[in-house]
């Protein structure tokens, strides 16, 4: 885990340094001056080497000092502070959406798998595995923002949980919404397709002639080992939707991370760029590691393997 | 009552294991072909110039004149879909061929030879999956100007190496140790013939669809880039940007946002729907890592 992390850190911060445009340029614009761009550099340390210039900025994250953004000149530490719980509400949102709808009805099919409800379930949830969250999204917009009326938050609208909790939730409809039908296709899969092999263990078939009522069986006896496959996916698959709810976000102007980056990128904010690039990092390897850890509680028998 | 429960305690998932893939499936693969061809003699087929705007005919319904109708700047619609699979169909494949051609040997060498040269290349592997990959494409792409087909190919198909390896290494690890492969040695085969005859055919069918998920993923990827203004540049059309310059005219012109989605989601649908029924066709159970 500190491993991946520290390689991480190494991968964002390099990364920028391996693209070309130069951060001193973007600063000093017209008064691009060869004796003002050395100066410059020296004052942002670039002129150090660059293992010195790495160090000086992990250590700079470690302690606490993010420093200002030298486009905005806003604190680095405080916007993506900002941004964050944005995030983390949006994707509480969509998976709390996902797993209350996608649960009961893998179940269901998976008690009669090809029947008519596991039919329709299967050929609908892989038409939807097919649709781009982007076309999801518009289409959300144009049926319920134009046909109904239906007025659609954007970025200078966009209030926070503690100013006024209804108005925070009601701009975060249609990205939870959007962001839950992807993760509700998969869920609905991975959990339908092992609930249906945990039916034809033996310990199901004994609790079925023992006489336990088919709902305590279904929770009790087949939810509990084939939860693990679940937990398994939603753990990748948030990491995903951290990663790769960029473009809802940027869509739908709800200023979390992804759209922060985003802004970040067109005004060549390098700073910021870094940073989001690896808070996000670490958070999906946190993400992953947290889900591994839970798989582990919930079936010992995995870590032992 | 209890016949129903010995009922239910027989009752098993049908195994599709059908001998023929069925007519649902050569549609798919007719329709693929149709996109394919299409995009590949876009220049030779009698249709309207994709950039030209007509000003006489803007936002204009689907006609015998312009099939899918025309969008804000009076260019045909059916012409710019037409035209756009190009971009997401080369993207697609492009990004694809270049993460097979590095990531797939890689993976079928590691996973035969084991070894130290496994567990080090596996491991920093594994380092670069953990990093997620759309993060380190948005930035690179956004900072490499100027833009073209070229460099986003490029981008995408480093960063699906290391997928395709993890892919390729589990599916050629369940079977290097399979019998055959151990009498084959047995038999003194040289490595090089062991791989080529007895492991390549065996994971063939994983690597094939492997490969046409990919194709939708990068397309979706292509798509979600276009959006964020990072994928080739305006005028030059191709499906994620179409459906983004429709937002504009969103609940005007519906056409824009309707048609190039449709064939998007047609085409992500094929090929899932190809790659998921070779799967099961092979009976290739997804091993678990």
């Amino acid at each position: 885990m500190v491993g991946i992390v520290f390689v991480i850190s190494i991968g964002s911060f390099y990364l920028l340094h391996l693209l070309p445009g130069d951060p001193a340029s973007v600063i000093l614009g017209l008064g691009n001056t060869p004796a003002a761009r050395a100066a410059l550099y020296h004052q942002l340390g670039l002129d150090k080497p660059f293992v010195e210039q790495y160090f000086i900025w992990i250590w700079h994250i470690i302690s606490g000092q993010w420093g200002n953004s030298f486009i905005s000149q806003t604190s680095l530490a405080s916007t993506i502070r900002a941004a964050l719980p944005i995030d983390l509400e949006l994707i509480g949102l969509s998976q709390i959406l996902s797993f209350a709808i996608a649960i009961p009805l893998a179940m269901r099919s998976a008690r009669k798998p090809d029947g008519v409800l596991d039919r329709i379930l299967g050929a609908g949830s892989f038409t939807m595995l097919s649709i781009p969250p982007f076309i999801i999204i518009v289409l959300l917009v144009l049926l319920v923002s134009i046909k109904w009326g239906i007025p659609n938050t954007g970025v200078a609208t966009y209030v926070s949980w503690t100013t006024n909790w209804v108005a925070n939730l009601e701009s975060l409809v249609l990205p939870s919404i959007t962001l839950a039908i992807g993760s509700f296709v998969i869920y609905y899969r991975v959990l339908r397709s092992d609930m249906i092999a945990t039916l034809q263990e033996e310990f199901i078939t004994m609790a079925r002639s023992k006489g336990i009522s088919q709902r305590r069986i279904m929770w009790r006896h087949a939810f509990r080992p084939s939860s693990v496959a679940l937990l398994g996916t939603a753990g990748v698959n948030i990491g995903g939707l951290l990663a790769g709810g960029f473009v809802v976000e940027y869509l739908l102007q709800i200023p979390g991370l992804g759209y922060t980056l985003i802004a970040a990128i067109n005004t060549s904010d390098y700073l910021l760029v870094q940073d989001i690039v690896l808070v996000v990092s670490v958070g999906v390897v946190a993400i992953n590691f947290l889900f591994d850890f839970a798989v582990n509680m919930i079936d010992p028998r995995i870590s032992r393997e | 009552m209890s016949d129903q429960i010995i009922e239910q305690a027989m009752l098993r998932p049908a195994p599709e294991k059908g001998k023929s893939l069925g007519p649902l499936f050569w549609t798919c693969v007719g329709w693929l072909a149709l996109n394919v061809l299409a995009a590949i003699f876009a220049n030779v087929l009698p249709l309207h110039d994709p950039l030209f705007g007509d000003f006489n005919a803007i936002n204009a319904g689907p006609s015998m004149h312009h099939l899918f109708g025309t969008d804000d700047l009076g260019r045909d619609i059916f012409s710019r879909v037409v035209y756009g699979s190009r971009i997401s169909i080369a993207v697609g494949v492009g990004s694809i061929v270049i993460g097979f051609a590095v990531g797939a040997p890689l993976g079928m060498l590691a996973a035969y030879r084991r070894g130290r040269f496994d567990s080090i290349l596996t491991n920093f592997m594994y380092i670069l999956l953990a990093f997620p990959a759309i993060v380190a494409v948005i930035a690179v792409l956004s900072f490499w100007t100027p833009r073209s087909m070229f460099k986003i190919i490029v981008v995408i198909g480093l960063a699906s190496i290391p997928i395709v390896y993890r892919v390729i290494r589990t599916a050629t690890l369940a079977v290097a140790s399979k019998d055959y492969v151990v009498a084959a040695k047995v038999q003194g085969a040289t490595d090089r013939r062991i791989m080529m005859k007895e492991l390549l055919p065996n994971i063939a069918p994983i690597g094939i669809s492997f490969v046409l998920i990919g194709i939708a993923t990068v397309v979706t990827l292509e798509g979600a880039l276009a959006f964020l203004g990072l994928s080739v540049n305006p005028p030059t059309p191709s499906w994620g940007n179409m459906i983004n310059e429709a937002r504009t005219v969103l609940g005007q012109n519906n056409g824009l946002v309707f048609f190039p989605s449709l064939f998007l989601c047609l085409f992500l649908l094929c090929l899932n729907f190809i790659g998921d029924r070779l799967r099961s066709h092979y009976d290739v159970t997804e091993v678990k890592l």
